[in-house]
């Protein structure tokens, strides 16, 4: 009961994140204000989705000793991982296009970063 | 020998819910102004789909779905390096 608990309170957690995540694609004025809302909060949600798996196989594992809920523990835990690190990555190199493109902050009347790195 | 898995009611809910999302930042994907929002929305769009086929290995009981989405979220980071190298100009 308790565990169930557990993985219905990641679940929440995450499904709650990923949707205030799309909520600021959809809303904010910007692309770097989008960029913001999107990766921060969908991989935080992502993550906990995530774990919410791990949980899960690792209850089974302990509940009833087969080898393959440790394996989809391992397995979601990896690629929890992988959509952790790729995703920052990643949003770094689109905001950095955005730069080379010439996109500004929406209120912007002047680029500071310009002078320093053309 | 009993079925040692443990049913759970609430994982299509949440798969449900996560679609929906997709859906909804599809609407960014076709109304955004610039290009690189175009890629957020991507970028967006494939991180809600490797969450949600973490949850698709667990409710059909498929593990290899769970492979499926790390080959997934990797192969989706070199598309979106390589959207961004275009999209800067350095491609």
């Amino acid at each position: 009961m308790i565990i169930e608990g557990i993985i219905l309170i990641f679940l929440i957690i995450g499904t709650s994140f990923n949707t205030l995540g799309v909520l600021g694609l959809l809303r904010f004025p910007d692309l770097y204000t989008r960029m913001h809302a999107t990766t921060k909060a969908t991989t935080f949600g992502s993550i906990f989705t995530s774990l919410s798996v791990v949980v899960y196989g690792l209850w089974l594992f302990f509940d009833s000793r087969d080898s393959q809920f440790m394996i989809l523990a391992i397995h979601a835990f990896i690629a929890m991982l992988a959509l952790a690190f790729t995703n920052a990555v990643g949003s770094h190199a689109i905001a950095r296009a955005g730069h080379r493109m010439g996109i500004k902050p929406s209120p912007a009347v002047c680029d500071r970063l310009e002078e320093f790195h053309p | 020998m009993s079925d040692p898995w443990i049913l759970l009611p609430f994982w299509y809910p949440i798969i449900a819910v996560l679609v929906i999302l997709m859906a909804g930042s599809t609407i960014r994907l076709y109304k955004g102004p610039t290009p690189a929002d175009r890629a957020v929305a991507v970028d967006t769009v494939n991180t809600l789909t490797v969450a949600s086929l973490i949850l698709f290995g667990v409710a059909f009981r498929e593990i290899i779905f769970i492979d499926v989405a790390i080959v997934y979220s990797l192969l989706s980071f070199v598309a979106t390096l390589f959207i961004a190298k275009y999209l800067g100009g350095e491609l």
